[in-house]
């Protein structure tokens, strides 16, 4: 290939370069600077090595926070993303209908973060609450802010009404994309409403479904405004998921040097799993084109 | 395996038709005979491919019954009918084989094993994919996919009816002849009931015992490739049918005579007073280009390689004429008309004669 060489288009990108240094990587640096050393204010430091990260690797609080954060993450996929399937499966195809089921599902995602939990909040207060009233008034015994599983269902109920939106609309796309004449050649070929999910909506979904299970993972392993607006990660530390023991760490006790060094390991290991998810679905892509 | 019957059938895609407009298919009462191969044969939008739907169940019809032998199956699901449709596009199951492709219709219907992997072999030699029935469907080009759409339609053998809906668009020309021909022989062995649909008339001719012609929602004839070319009963398959198709020139029948802007032109045979839009049609076949008869004003000569055709102007009207081998335009061109192949249509369809003469 006769391609001209041209390294001056490079310089095209600087500005954005120097933006994103500016707005990231420097910040990014501070936090390398505190992980490695420790300071008593005054911009005095002291380099400890690699003792923050043995403290953080060893530490039983960050591994109760990381239990409880696989666990949740683990909980809203096992329950979103078969949820948004059924939903995207039941939503009508055309039509006023439709639209007006594609409003009332986006309308969730547009709301932003703090507001959902302070929705939440409210929702499931006991004493003022629609949703905690009514279930006393019904005599279940509820209360998210004494009773940790209460403050789970609240927090997961919450994040499946926040976030299922999303996986059902993406499916839905992926299945609005099959032809009329696949589900008729399956009527032909007589094949059972679970044979046309298996050997035709699912095949058909697989690439969305994909990156909404990546999407979903990611903020569900990196949620803090939610949670931390409804329990502020109580009842006890029940409900503290990494990003809320990490500004717990850094803002609250102002322990900087576990903090950084926390959460330099907390985004090498999303950006582990972003990498593993990428590769794996690229690779899809690959064999489907084969 | 049985006879088709369509009664009083019509369809509307508009849940309150008002007009005739608003049908796309009109009023119809058919019979489609145990293991013909019919042809279904139209423009696009003409209403062959609802038509086809209504036989098989996807789509019910607002009016009128649909009989499989004597039985109604009107209201019946498409699994209750157990027909066999293969659709203008491939439709495979991407994640399964080629087998597997192949053996689904019969694996959904609990058949033996053992039957399965026989019939699979024949299909599969018959479509020419042995060497790829271990192969993901995924990666296979279009017309791959195609046959394995046709081997799925073709696998069952107690169906009622194989239906094809364009199904050979996709595939290669020359693939599409030998496609063409496997139908048929198929046909010969099993005598299924098939129709095909299409909009290409060779297939269409080639294919089928019947063609049946379908213009604007309503089937204008039934008959054999002959009856299409010989009597059209409709000047639409006059035109549809035939390359080029049937000239047709506005006239005044009287008796076994048409007078074409003043020039008399004997007819084949004598036809009662009609009223309405008259017209002759005779086929370029039949035209004959000598210096006698009827002048003409030659617009151009196509060579299509077999023969030649002629366009010219006959009144202000557009003629084609078929040329023979080697034969030149006289300086002052003129035509003649076969007699006995001039038709008689008014308002669009044909009108029998009263008598034919002897010798004709």
């Amino acid at each position: 290939m006769d391609k001209t060489q041209n390294n001056k288009a490079w310089f095209l990108v600087l500005p954005v370069l120097v933006l994103v240094a500016f707005s990231a990587v420097l910040p990014l640096m501070t936090v390398v600077n505190y992980a490695f050393n420790d300071t008593f204010g005054n911009n005095q430091f002291f380099w400890t090595g690699l003792e923050w990260f043995e403290d953080m690797v060893t530490s039983d609080r960050l591994h109760n926070a990381l239990g409880r954060q696989i666990l949740f993450s683990a909980v809203i996929l096992a329950i979103q993303v078969p949820l948004g399937i059924f939903i995207a499966l039941n939503m009508p195809k055309s039509g006023f209908w439709a639209s007006l089921v594609l409003i009332l599902m986006a309308l969730p995602l547009l709301i932003p973060f703090n507001v959902v939990g302070t929705i939440w909040q409210i929702f499931g207060r006991v004493d003022i609450g629609l949703l905690g009233h009514t279930l006393a008034a019904m005599g279940i015994d509820y209360n998210y802010t004494n009773d940790p599983l209460d403050a789970w269902i609240t927090v997961v109920v919450m994040d499946v009404w926040h976030w299922t939106s999303l996986v059902a609309l993406l499916c839905y796309a992926g299945l609005q994309s099959i032809p009329q004449a696949y589900y008729q050649a399956a009527k032909i070929d007589q094949a059972t409403r679970w044979s046309v999910f298996r050997y035709i909506e699912l095949p058909k979904m697989k690439g969305v479904l994909l990156i909404a299970i990546l999407l979903r993972f990611m903020d569900s392993f990196m949620i803090y405004t939610e949670p931390f607006v409804v329990t502020g990660g109580g009842p006890g530390n029940s409900t503290t998921f990494l990003s809320i023991d990490l500004a717990k760490m850094a803002t609250g006790q102002f322990d900087l040097g576990p903090a950084a060094a926390f959460s330099l390991m907390y985004f090498c290991v999303i950006l582990l799993i972003s990498w593993v998810f990428y590769t794996v679905m690229t690779n899809l892509d690959r064999e489907e084109n084969r | 395996m049985s006879r088709i019957t369509l009664s009083n059938l019509a369809h509307s895609y508009l849940t309150n038709p008002k007009s005739d407009a608003d049908f796309a298919l009109k009023e119809m009462d058919h019979v489609w005979d145990d293991g013909g191969a019919y042809a279904l044969l139209g423009a696009s939008g003409c209403g062959k491919t609802t038509l086809l739907n209504i036989i098989s169940g996807l789509v019910r019809p607002s009016q009128g019954r649909v009989l499989f032998g004597d039985r109604d199956v009107t209201d019946a699901e498409t699994t209750a009918r157990n027909i066999a449709q293969v659709f203008q596009f491939p439709v495979v199951y991407d994640t399964m084989t080629v087998r597997q492709n192949l053996a689904f219709p019969l694996r959904n219907r609990g058949m033996d094993p053992a039957y399965i992997a026989r019939r699979i072999d024949q299909i599969a030699a018959m479509i020419g994919m042995e060497a790829m029935l271990d192969k993901k469907a995924r990666g296979l080009t279009a017309d791959a996919k195609q046959k394995i759409s046709l081997g799925r339609g073709m696998v069952r053998e107690d169906v009622n009816a194989i239906l094809f809906d364009e199904p050979l668009t996709v595939i290669d020309p020359h693939m599409k002849w030998e496609l063409r021909t496997q139908l048929k022989s198929l046909h010969r062995e099993f005598g299924h009931t098939m129709i095909y649909v299409t909009h290409d008339q060779t297939e269409a001719l080639t294919f089928a015992d019947k063609v049946v012609v379908m213009h604007d929602g309503r089937v204008v004839q039934m008959g054999t490739p002959e009856e299409l070319f010989e009597t059209p009963a409709h000047t639409f398959v006059g035109y549809f049918i035939g390359s080029p198709g049937m000239n047709l020139f506005e006239a005044e029948v009287s008796g076994s005579e048409a007078r074409l802007g003043g020039v008399s032109v004997p007819l084949g045979a004598a036809y009662a007073p009609t009223t309405g839009r008259v017209q002759i049609g005779i086929r370029p076949e039949y035209v004959t280009v000598s210096d006698e008869g009827m002048p003409v004003t030659v617009k151009r000569v196509e060579d299509v390689g077999r023969h030649r055709i002629l366009r010219a102007e006959l009144g202000g009207q557009p003629l084609n004429a078929i040329l023979g081998e080697g034969m030149s335009i006289p300086a002052d061109p003129r035509v003649a008309f076969a007699p006995d192949r001039v038709n008689v249509y008014a308002n669009d369809w044909r009108v029998a004669p009263v008598d034919i003469r002897a010798g004709g």
